[in-house]
């Protein structure tokens, strides 16, 4: 069997990769992009979890599953956001949309 | 080589649950097919590349080196604003997508849950179908 | 062996008035469809009847009058109806009728008028409710998605204005980075663990830290991120930044709503997760629970940059901004307090009374604003409300009590909030925390005494526009304050019968 740990590696890697994107891109769908890629890992740390601590129990899958509806819901929502931005600016550089500072 | 120099390395660290040589490469032999075909795959397609870069001739004019419209010549922008509708039929096809997945497992154990799985799923049913009346109500359907 | 269970084994009456609203929030969205673009005024009163009922039935759960359930959990546990359900319910539907009230005129004279803001607004009331009410990290996330997504769509309400977007933005992308946040925490917990009801994690902890385990860091780390991304919802201090803008962008009836209701949710999110999750979560060396040290810090560093930044703003929805902030971090000292032993239900029944406090006080506070906003989003600056005091006497009044309430000043409701939240934080031997609760409340007299000066004792037009929905909602506040600050022991009463099931 495949330790646990390479498993846990794997999804904070995966997590802070996502993290990176949402902090660094210019591109709000690259952003948003970063957010699936953030929650996709946590997916990959409950089914792993799951596996190996409690694999006769259902409810590390259950919730695997919770989040990936949520994370989907929230995509819609959030380019639907991106969408309406866009036909106002003409454009989904983050960083010009910049109307409320300090 | 470089399979022996991994078996090494393996022998020297904890096993984790392997005994011996013989079944780490059991293991990894199940994987034998799929490396094959993907190393066959790289190399088909870098050679036909590279043999037709090498071998074939090169004469290129004007008209042989626009890009392929089947035939057209080519005309406007190469990339063009796509409609919003599109985005809409994707993101409502995402969210009953999402719930055909909590489908799945019960179409499973079915059988097993009997009323109680189709009270409870029923109602799970109901919640999205008022959201489906909505969006048809509101033409949130229409293509045009 | 598996056995099929019934329907009845679910539990549903104890989640009566969660169903009622879930049920009147499908129906209306079907029902709204078939009201002409014109009379949106009948959704708006369908959205209060739903309100009401729920409403109703979540009081006399709370005054004992009708027992809902036995005390257990519905729906296996993950949804707990105890008092502290129907305390958290009741402030998050009182909170909902006064933003519908305070949002039709405002929707109307805007051009915004669409009847699926108020769907929009029952449902996320129902997310807070549900996060009050949550007895597994499953249900404190499913709650915060389901109370955070409406707000996303309600704070871009405002379809062609620029700001309303960059807020409904921001927002999201700020509050899907700290739900991303939460959920790895809940899956570290869950690995520590290998359950995520609370009894369970209750119950585990124990067993960690009896048997000395390692896993107890990811544990501790698991609450970190947990708390982190609750700590956005309710604007704790290195998560506040979204804040100031989304409050400044929204349109004021959704701010009136969310700044209340977020926090809400948030708070009853935190003290379900801490005190009836992780309140034995003592590691060796320590007095009280790991998370404490760290909360109390977090909520130190709010109230300072929350009553600090709120001196320099002029412009009234920043100034409530950050004084949102700042009201975060009182409450976290409460929060912090259920981290010592047998405070914790004390500390428990403070953040309620804090709540419903500041629910009356703060939807009072932008429910003013609206009145003195233009119908372009714009006038909100504190310059814009010099002389209100005689053209509006009465909703000046109002403003009067509510700015008084926020500072803390005795007979308000906001006094009564900070007395037992302060008397919490004290019974825990937080002192330093306490002192700079006490501290910064005196430093926050200040901005608001400014906005009660420019009111009564400067010249200007003093423009507004009051409708009856809104004078009713101003008045319904302004009245539950001053009610609340002058009988406190209402207060203490609603908070009466909730104590922690396991713990404490």
């Amino acid at each position: 069997m495949i330790p646990l740990w390479m498993y846990l590696v794997v999804a904070a890697g995966l997590f802070v990769i996502g993290m990176f994107g949402v902090l660094s891109r210019r591109n709000a769908i690259a952003i948003l992009m970063g957010i699936e890629l953030m929650l996709n890992a946590v997916n990959v740390n409950l089914v792993a979890f799951w596996r190996y601590q409690t694999p006769t129990k259902l409810s590390g899958q259950a919730f695997a599953a919770f989040v990936f509806a949520v994370a989907a819901a929230e995509a819609a929502v959030g380019l639907a956001l991106i969408i309406g931005i866009y036909r106002r600016k003409r454009s989904v550089i983050a960083d010009d949309v910049n109307l409320l500072k300090w | 080589m470089l399979i022996s120099r991994c078996l090494f390395r393996l022998e020297q660290a904890e096993l984790n649950g392997f005994h011996n040589k013989t079944e780490i490469l059991a293991v990894l032999s199940d994987f034998a097919p799929i490396a094959s075909l993907f190393a066959l795959s790289v190399l088909v397609g870098v050679m036909i590349l590279f043999m037709s870069r090498m071998l074939g001739p090169f004469r290129p004019t004007a008209r042989k080196l626009v890009p392929y419209e089947s035939g057209m010549r080519p005309y406007g922008d190469a990339i063009r604003r796509i409609p919003v509708k599109f985005y809409r039929v994707a993101v409502l096809f995402i969210l009953f997508d999402i719930e055909v997945i909590f489908f799945l497992p019960w179409a499973v154990v079915f059988r097993d849950l009997r009323l109680y799985g189709l009270a409870v799923m029923g109602f799970f049913f109901l919640v999205l179908t008022v959201g489906f009346v909505y969006e048809w109500m509101v033409g949130g359907l229409e293509w045009d | 062996m598996f056995t099929v269970p019934s329907l009845s084994d679910l539990n549903l009456a104890a989640t009566l008035p969660a169903t009622l609203l879930a049920l009147g929030a499908s129906v209306l969205l079907v029902l709204d469809l078939f009201v002409p673009k014109g009379r949106k005024a009948l959704t708006a009163w369908l959205a209060l009847a739903v309100l009401g009922v729920s409403l109703i039935v979540a009081l006399l759960s709370l005054g004992d009058v009708v027992d809902l359930g036995t005390g257990e959990g519905a729906f296996f546990g993950l949804y707990i109806a105890d008092s502290f359900t129907d305390a958290v319910s009741v402030i998050v539907l009182v909170t909902a009728m006064l933003g519908v009230a305070v949002a039709y005129n405002y929707l109307e004279r805007t051009g915004m008028q669409r009847g699926e803001y108020y769907v929009l607004l029952l449902f996320s009331a129902l997310g807070a409710m549900l996060m009050g009410a949550a007895g597994d990290l499953v249900t404190v996330f499913v709650a915060l998605e389901l109370l955070s997504i409406p707000l996303y769509i309600l704070s871009g309400f405002r379809w062609r204005d620029e700001g309303s977007e960059e807020s409904a933005l921001k927002y999201f992308i700020l509050g899907a980075f700290a739900s991303g946040f939460l959920v790895y925490g809940i899956a570290l917990i869950y690995g520590a663990t290998g359950t995520t009801a609370f009894g369970g994690i209750w119950a585990a902890t124990r067993d960690l830290l009896a048997a000395d385990a390692a896993t107890k860091y990811v544990l501790l780390l698991g609450a970190g991120m947990v708390l982190a991304g609750l700590g956005f919802k309710v604007a704790a201090v290195p998560f506040h930044m979204w804040t100031p803008d989304v409050y400044q962008g929204a349109p004021t009836s959704v701010v009136a709503y969310m700044s209340v209701a977020a926090k809400v949710g948030g708070f009853a999110a935190l003290v379900r997760v801490l005190a009836w999750g992780l309140p034995d979560f003592v590691l060796s060396g320590q007095s009280a629970a790991a998370w404490q040290s760290t909360v109390w810090l977090i909520a130190a560093l709010t109230m300072i940059l929350g009553n600090v930044v709120a001196v320099a703003q002029n412009n009234l929805k920043r100034l409530l901004a950050y004084s949102s902030i700042a009201h975060a971090g009182y409450i976290l000292i409460a929060v912090a307090a259920m981290g010592t032993a047998g405070v914790a239900n004390e500390a428990a029944r403070a953040v309620v009374i804090y709540l419903m406090a500041y629910a009356f006080t703060n939807v009072g506070a932008f429910a003013v604003i609206v009145a003195v906003e233009r119908d372009d989003g714009g006038h909100t600056d504190i310059d814009n409300v010099r002389g209100l005091a005689k053209e509006q006497p009465v909703l000046a009044a109002s403003m009067a009590v509510f700015m008084l309430s926020l500072a803390g000043v005795p007979l308000t409701a906001g006094f009564v909030g900070k007395w037992f939240v302060f008397k919490a934080g004290l019974a825990a031997d937080l002192v330093p925390v306490t002192v700079i609760g006490v501290l910064t409340s005196a430093i926050s007299a200040y901005y608001y005494l400014r906005v009660i000066w420019f009111m009564y004792f400067e010249e200007g037009e003093g423009k507004a526009q009051i409708a009856w929905p809104l004078a009713w909602g101003i008045s319904v506040a302004a009245i539950g304050t001053l009610i609340l600050g002058f009988f406190p022991y209402l207060l203490s009463d609603m908070a009466r019968g909730i104590a922690l099931a396991f713990g404490g």
